[in-house]
């Protein structure tokens, strides 16, 4: 397999009235063709931020600075022209709010032929009939129909799928999907994550899905990063964050969530605190506040991602946890 | 669990709203969103409400609280029917329901301190306390609910969302109501923050007796919390059962779907689970189909789903597991 997507060092600041705040440091991390990566964090944990910096859509007061390859290209500090022909053709984005992301005034067939006008050079006749087959191919139903209609006419879930569409119509090799399903109701999700789990299948499409549902997660991904303020805390396979997860944090979120297939009676193990302010983070690990296992190493020196298993990475001075979760110092 | 004695009588309860037709002459038409809806609500249970968005879950609570008035039927609290009551009359019950609302820092003023919020309710309710002892009250419930005693004169927005959220719930502890319903409470917590606040629910509850209803459309929340679990679909009850029962032997295919359709945090479920993926989205509720609301996205639908109304019965199960489908499993 090779890399489909290269990032090094990429770190993300924001200039505020406040003074500057680092909403990303220093990560790095390749996605492989066929790929799908969970992106797993909560709000502040720089997951969005990440991807926001790599398809150059950072707002104003944002700098990206770092690597970040897309097949070989530079795409930090890239031309416009150059980044545009990427960007919306083999690599896009979709969003958590469909409605904010379509143009409320134009007809959704013309919100899909642009880009095929535009990035593939085909005719409007040939466009529109294409754009049709790919509404098709995210199952809306009547879509020779639907797409004279514009965005209010759809339902949530409805315009979930146009923006898929939107983001399927130029055949991408990246699709980064950002919390695509949070807004929706737990069916439709339902419906999304399925179509996604085909698209990836059938059009051996690469998916990075930036979310904070774990669930989300566990039926999609292959390979999951965690972040917590800024940086990874953990990167495994899929069902070794489940089953053995090994840093604090990790550990804390996969057993602080309520599970349908467990007895209620059991008290959650709540993780204790809140995330820390990025612009007063601490000098040594960004999660030794909330952590009960930290010791004086941790509150001195921020521990840095070291791989110490196949595929498997943790920033955690912590030696680990044993199969029945004791810790191992 | 042996209940209670029950509190609050829900019975045929029906909550429209008229939308105007278009055009100057378009006919008024109901929107129904509760319609026909009984149950009730033991003291020191928790009842879960589950729900899409447009099930009319939040409008059943509003209801209750008499904060939307109902259209028909009737609300006995504590004996009485209240349903309908004047804001004068009603005013004396306020101190005995309360609410908890979604967003926490929307649902408190940014101009007062938390101390001030919290004291609201008693300077409405208990004018005669002398300020030194409305201060005792006040600290008593924030300890109670875990704020620190110095965070008394800060404003909502030096708060987290977790903390705005535990401000909320101690402004309706204050009074010692005996119901409290909390709209989707934890949506929109971050993961990790999640677990404290329904763990500081559960405290509460087992100190203070409070009922709860539980408004989620999490299921697996809802789960962890409640004794009983009542199912809205498009302003109707589709099941209601004690916790368990329902969520391991559903009965009815809506609550089937909605169990297999919510994510569950391990890979090995997931991957070997068979979904329910319903077809399409909610119907109108200004519209809503014939006899059985769900047929439309129904998988075992059949001609007498379209002709009759299911009725909310046991239909042969153990007794307090009601379901509303003519061919339930």
């Amino acid at each position: 397999m090779s890399s489909i997507l290269s990032v090094k060092d990429l770190a993300v600041r924001f200039s505020t009235p406040d003074g500057e705040v680092s909403a990303v440091n220093q990560i790095s991390f390749d996605v492989e063709e066929g790929d799908c990566v969970g992106v797993v964090g909560e709000s502040g944990s720089g997951k969005s931020q990440t991807f926001m910096a790599i398809m150059g859509l950072l707002a104003n007061n944002g700098k990206a600075s770092g690597s970040a390859t897309f097949r070989g290209e530079e795409l930090i500090g890239m031309k416009r022209e150059r980044l545009n022909k990427i960007r919306g053709s083999k690599m896009t984005m979709i969003f958590q709010d469909p409605m904010t992301s379509l143009t409320p005034h134009l007809k959704v067939g013309r919100q899909l032929t642009e880009v095929l006008v535009l990035h593939k050079g085909m005719s409007e006749k040939d466009a529109r009939a294409r754009a049709i087959q790919i509404l098709d191919r995210v199952k809306i139903p009547d879509a020779s129909r639907r797409i004279d209609q514009y965005p209010h006419e759809f339902s949530g879930g409805m315009r979930q799928r146009v923006m898929i569409a939107m983001a399927l119509v130029c055949e991408p090799q990246l699709l980064i999907a950002d919390e695509p399903s949070t807004a929706l109701d737990v069916t439709v999700q339902a419906q999304i994550l399925d179509l996604l789990q085909e698209l990836r299948r059938d059009e051996n499409m690469s998916i990075i899905m930036i979310t904070h549902d774990l669930g989300v997660v566990a039926g999609l991904c292959n390979r999951v990063m965690v972040m917590y303020a800024g940086e990874f805390c953990e990167t495994a396979k899929v069902s070794e964050i489940f089953h053995d997860p090994q840093h604090p944090y990790t550990r804390g979120l996969v057993n602080s969530i309520p599970r349908l297939d467990q007895s209620s009676e059991t008290r959650l193990i709540a993780i204790p605190g809140h995330p820390p302010n990025l612009q007063r983070l601490p000098k040594g690990c960004t999660f030794q506040e909330r952590c009960t296992f930290a010791f004086d190493r941790c509150i001195a020196e921020r521990p840095k991602l070291t791989p110490f298993a196949e595929e498997r990475a943790k920033s955690c001075h912590l030696k680990g946890f044993d199969s029945l979760g004791a810790v191992i110092r | 669990m042996s209940r209670g004695e029950v509190i609050l009588t829900v019975k045929n309860l029906k909550v429209h709203f008229p939308v105007v037709g278009k055009g100057l002459f378009g006919a008024t038409r109901q929107l129904k969103a509760v319609d026909d809806v009984s149950f009730d609500v033991c003291a020191g249970e928790t009842l879960g409400i589950v729900g899409e968005s447009g099930s009319g879950k939040s409008t059943v609570g509003r209801a209750v609280l008499q904060l939307i008035k109902p259209t028909a039927g009737r609300v006995v609290w504590l004996g009485k029917d209240i349903a309908g009551l004047s804001r004068d009359k009603m005013k004396p019950r306020r101190s005995e329901m309360q609410i908890v609302f979604q967003d926490p820092l929307a649902s408190l003023n940014p101009r007062m301190t938390a101390g001030d919020i919290i004291a609201e309710p008693l300077s409405t309710f208990e004018p005669g306390l002398s300020s030194d002892q409305r201060k005792a009250r006040v600290q008593e419930i924030m300890a109670k609910v875990g704020l620190l005693p110095q965070m008394i004169n800060r404003y909502p927005h030096e708060f987290s969302g977790g903390q705005n959220q535990r401000i909320g719930i101690a402004r309706a502890m204050i009074l010692k109501p005996k119901l409290i319903v909390a709209d989707e409470p934890v949506s929109s917590l971050d993961v990790s923050i999640r677990a404290q606040i329904i763990n500081l629910l559960a405290d509460l509850q087992k100190d203070t007796g409070v009922a709860f209803m539980f408004i989620s459309h999490d299921l697996a929340v809802v789960r962890h919390v409640s004794h009983r679990v009542l199912v809205l679909y498009l302003g109707k009850i589709m099941e209601l059962s004690e916790a368990k029962a329902l969520l391991e032997r559903p009965r009815h295919p809506y609550t089937q779907a909605l169990l297999s359709a919510a994510p569950v945090p391990d890979p090995d479920i997931e991957s070997g689970k068979k979904r329910i993926v319903l077809e399409g989205d909610l119907p109108s509720p200004i519209d809503p189909p014939s006899g059985c609301v769900f047929r439309t996205r129904c998988p075992i639908a059949q001609a007498k789903c379209a002709s009759e109304v299911p009725a909310l019965e046991t239909r042969g199960a153990e007794e307090g597991h009601l379901v509303a489908c003519h061919f339930p499993s």
